[in-house]
Parts: structure tokens; sequence; C-alpha cells
């Protein structure tokens, strides 16, 4: 059965790895994870938990849909996608920031619309509008930095973690949106059929996240 | 003849649901697809999506389909004359998934006029009582508006940072809410009780004493959620949860609201509370509470079902109809399906196959 299992959506890569051992030290360990394979669900009965790695801008949506109980996702995707979901904890971890960022010689027109570059477009579109500043959304997917070079965009919105490939790109950041951290979420049905599993997992992260500190 | 299996789960729910509320006096409702658009532009924020289909009537107003029921029964109803109605009507909204309209098929019940005590706890039983018939395993979410409202009044907070403080909430996300504190530096009692509001989850007799003194101007509200699960609980009804994430819209809502989950399904598929705002805002002076059942979301409780017909029942070319027609009628007797096919088609799942003609 699975009713008293707890399923954790775990975001693929180095993140994700941080993630798995406050699980285990939370006493949710699943040794067969550690295995070096392609397998992507773990499961540890004894325990009553099931992990499975997912993408990581993919783990708000399998929370919110209730296919995973809890998970750990960006702040960044919370505020791209605002998924209906309980956002239990701030850990403190994959740290970063949203910023602009613009090449070293831009100067921001304000008679002209801003033509901005971003994967995330709703929290371009949020900021800027708080601002009351006409923008122009270009979606990419990926290589957001070049934009601005080849005159593609007048400014980009992405993640920045420690500056490298902007400077690499002769960009620079020129606005902090928001501070970016992962956060422990649940999905709201999980929360209240599996309540002491759920509430046990986030008193144990957050003492971790405090001894850490 | 059983007609048990017949029934989805939500006809099921919508047939449960309607004899319940029957039991209590609650009279039916019945209404038109249409409503003028106006209604819903001047109360946007009511409707759980704000997009609206709509159309031109031959006169030239500009009609919309229902996208909500309560609007209406408030709209066509008059002060001072009590009314308790259910329905189960059709409703048309943009689903979050697909971004396009979906017809929605949504039960519920209002009551209006005076609202006392006994009319609340009447709610809240109905409200417990469609869950846990549709669901083993459910849990009926409860918050006063009054506790929330008087603890973010006391804490100073300036109305931006009380919005925020409320939709970090809807959350449960302290940590940002505690940053929100720790900007305005508020009194660290103040932050406290707001603490209070986010972490308090569970039975209510397990975490109200807890919540004694959170606030002053809170005191009368917290006196009425207690007395409303104490009596909750003397009913026999123990699906009851103290959580103040469950936040209505303030500007419709106050006093008493709730959600309902069941297991199976991952969002809430109940939402009530008291509205005495919105009436006032639609012209009324009475008071009401209801709530919506959400029905087309118990699709996810339906199970597959192991064959597609019971008996496959083949004749060959020529087979005297009337004679066949009578096995059919045979063998469906107790309820059982019966496919009369000439050829037995390949994705068919089947119990069992019967040859017309060649039977002992």
């Amino acid at each position: 059965m699975t009713v008293d299992m707890l399923n954790v959506a775990l975001p693929k890569g180095r993140l994700g790895e941080k993630v798995y051992a406050m699980f285990e030290k939370a006493g949710f360990e699943c040794p067969s994870i550690k295995e070096n394979n392609r397998k992507l669900i773990f499961e540890n009965p004894e325990k009553g938990v099931r992990y499975f790695w997912v993408k990581p801008s993919d783990v708000a949506i399998y929370v919110e849909r209730g296919a995973a109980d809890v998970g750990v996702a960006g702040k960044d995707i919370l505020l791209e996608y605002a998924p209906d979901v309980y956002e239990l904890l701030d850990l403190d971890i994959g740290k970063c920031r949203m910023a602009v960022a613009a090449r070293s010689d831009f100067r921001d027109d304000p008679r002209k619309t801003l033509k901005v570059a971003t994967k995330f477009s709703n929290i371009a579109l949020n900021y800027y509008t708080a601002k009351g500043r006409d923008i122009d959304i270009i979606h990419l997917n990926g290589s957001i930095e070049i934009a601005p070079i080849l005159g593609l965009s007048d400014v980009i919105v992405d993640i920045v973690e420690t500056g490298t490939t902007l400077k690499e790109n002769r960009l620079e950041v020129i606005e902090t949106i928001v501070p970016i951290s992962a956060r422990l979420i649940a999905n709201k049905a999980s929360f209240k059929f599996k309540n002491t599993m759920i509430e046990s997992v986030l008193t144990h992260m957050a003492s971790q996240r405090e001894e850490s500190k | 003849m059983n007609l048990q299996p017949v029934f989805t789960p939500d006809e099921r729910a919508a047939f449960k649901l309607r004899a319940l509320y029957r039991s209590r006096g609650y009279r039916p409702y019945n209404m038109s697809k249409f409503e003028e658009y106006d209604l819903y532009v001047r109360n946007k924020d009511f409707l759980v999506s704000d997009n609206v289909i709509t159309f031109t009537d031959t006169n030239g107003r500009l009609m919309a389909l229902k996208p909500d029921v309560t609007l209406s029964i408030i709209k066509n109803g008059t002060d001072g004359t009590d009314e308790k109605v259910y329905y189960t009507e059709n409703v048309y909204r943009v689903s979050k998934g697909t971004r396009s309209f979906k017809e929605i098929m949504q039960a519920g019940l209002e009551c209006i006029g005076t609202v006392d005590d006994y009319q609340i706890l009447e709610v809240l039983t109905l409200a417990a009582e469609s869950l846990r018939s549709v669901s083993d395993r459910s849990v009926l979410d409860v918050s006063h508006l009054g506790i929330v409202s008087a603890v973010l009044e006391e804490s100073g907070l300036s109305r931006a940072s009380a919005k925020e403080i409320l939709s970090f909430l809807g959350e449960k996300n302290l940590h940002g809410a505690l940053e929100v504190c720790a900007r305005e530096e508020i009194a660290p009692n103040a932050a406290q009780a707001i603490k209070t509001l986010f972490t308090t989850y569970g039975a209510p007799a397990e975490v109200l004493p807890a919540l004694e003194g959170i606030s002053q101007g809170g005191k009368e509200a917290l006196d009425q959620l207690k007395r409303l699960t104490e009596a909750l609980n003397a009913a026999g009804i123990d699906t009851v949860r103290i959580d103040f994430s469950v936040i209505n819209h303030m500007s419709y809502y106050n006093g008493i609201v709730f959600r309902g989950f069941v297991e199976g399904i991952p969002t809430g598929i109940l939402s009530g509370g008291q509205y005495d705002n919105l009436m006032k805002k639609l012209g009324r002076k009475d008071s009401a509470i209801g709530f919506a059942v959400y029905l087309d979301l118990l699709e996810d409780l339906l199970e597959g079902e192991e064959y597609d017909t019971d008996t496959v029942l083949l004749y060959p070319e020529g087979a005297d109809p009337a004679a066949l027609a009578k096995r059919v009628a045979e063998l469906s007797a107790d309820g059982e399906r019966v496919s009369a096919l000439r050829t037995l088609p390949e994705k068919l799942t089947y119990r069992r196959v019967i040859r017309f003609g060649e039977e002992e």
C-alpha cells in the first residue's frame, strides 16, 4: 500500500544530494539511493519513504499534483510558477539571487520599452509592473547571457550565483530582484493525511538548519 | 437492478449530497445558465478565476455563462427572509491545468439571513458530512478570520505588510512572515502571536488551549471557535482540524472559514465560510454562510473496471432476433453487462464468452 509511504521529490544534481543527506540525517535514510545506477526511484519500506529524482524545475509540479508529498524546490521556481503548495521551510542552501544584468555600457532610457530576455517571464513581469516600467519579454530557454551582446535585449533577468558567467560575457548585475534559496514544500492534502511524517521532517530539517548557521 | 456500479463518483456524490442537504430542510435552487456579466465584474475577486465566458444577448446586453452560483443566489434573494438553499449546477471556469474553459460540476449550499452559532454548526456539520460521504478519510480545516485579523491588527503592521503576511499564511511560509516582522521591527510578543498562527495545526482539543491569550480583540472569535468545535466533537465529528492557513478573501469573508480535503485528491475539494462582507457589497443587510463542493475533482477517485464487459454473446449470421433478445435479457437480469456481437473485437476485455445457439 502507498498510504503510509512518504513520497519525496528530489531535484537532480548537487543540491538534491545535499537535500538527501538532510533527509538521511532526519531519520529517513534509503541506502539504495547511493548505488551508482540509472534508477530514478528508490524506496525504503522500513522507514516508509520513497525518493525520486526529477528535474529541479519539475519538483513543484510533482508536489502540487500530489505525486510527491514533499519536495525541495528553489524559490525561483516557486515565484515563477506559483504552485498551490505549502512552503514549509527555507533550507538556507542552494543560495543565489534573481537579478537584472546588462552590458556594462548599458544606460536605461525610460522613453523606450525595456527589452528583457529571461527564462523567468512571470518574475520579470511582476518586478517591472511593480515599478511601473513598460517591458517587452523575450522568453528564452538557455544561454540568456548572449541576448544583450547580440542586441536581442537590453537586459536579462536570471539567476546569479557567483557572477562568473556574467563577467565572462562582459555583463554586470544592475539590480537584485530577490534572494533565492531552496525551500521545503508540501502538497496541501498530503500535509493533512501524512501530517505526523511531514511535521517530523519539518522539525528535523529546521533544527539541522539552525545547527549549520 | 443494482445501480451502484453505474454511477461515477461525482454522480454518486451529487445524489448523496442532495439527500444530505435536503435532510436539514435545505431547498433546491434552480437558476438559468446565464447571468448579466456586470455582476461578475463588480465582484471579480470573489470568483475562483476571473475569466468568464461572455456573449451578447439578442437585446444587446452582455451576458455571462455562470462561473459561480453564490453571487446569483445572493442577488436574487431579499433581506429579512431566512433562506436555506442547496444546488448542484454546472459552472464555467478556466481550469488551471489546461488554461482553457471547462464545465465544472459543483454542489453547495447557502444559509442566508440569521447566522447564529446553531446555523454555523449546522453548516460545518454538513460540510464534514459531505466529505465523509465522498471518502472514508477526510479532513475539514477550520479557521476564524476574526482571530487572524485581530492578531494582525494588534501587531501594528502596516496594511501592506499585513497583506504580505496574509499571503504567506496561506502558504504556511513562516520564514517569509518572520522576515517581514523583523523588517517592520514589531514587538516580540506580536511576532510570537503571528508565529502561533502559522504553526498551529491539529485537532481542536489539542491546539485550542495553546491559543489562549493570542489576542485581546480576537477573544470573542476564539471563544466562538471553541464553542463550535466542541459541539462538532460532541456530535461525533472527529475530522475537524484548526488551520489558520485557510484564508479566504477577507474583503468578502469574515468569521468562520473552512476547507475540506479527502485522501487521494491533491487539492481541496470543499471551500466555504461566512461571507457577510460580500452580502454588504451586494447591498444586502443579512448575514450568510455557505460552501461549495467541487465535484469534478472526484474523477480521480474513479476506479478502473477490470473488464470492458462481463459476457460476450456471440451469435451467428441469421440468428433469430427474438430468441437472441430473450437470451440477452436473461443474461443481463442480475445486473451483468452483456454484449451481443457477431465477431469478437480484438481489444475488448471480457469475463466470459457464450456462443448463441451452441449452449447446453
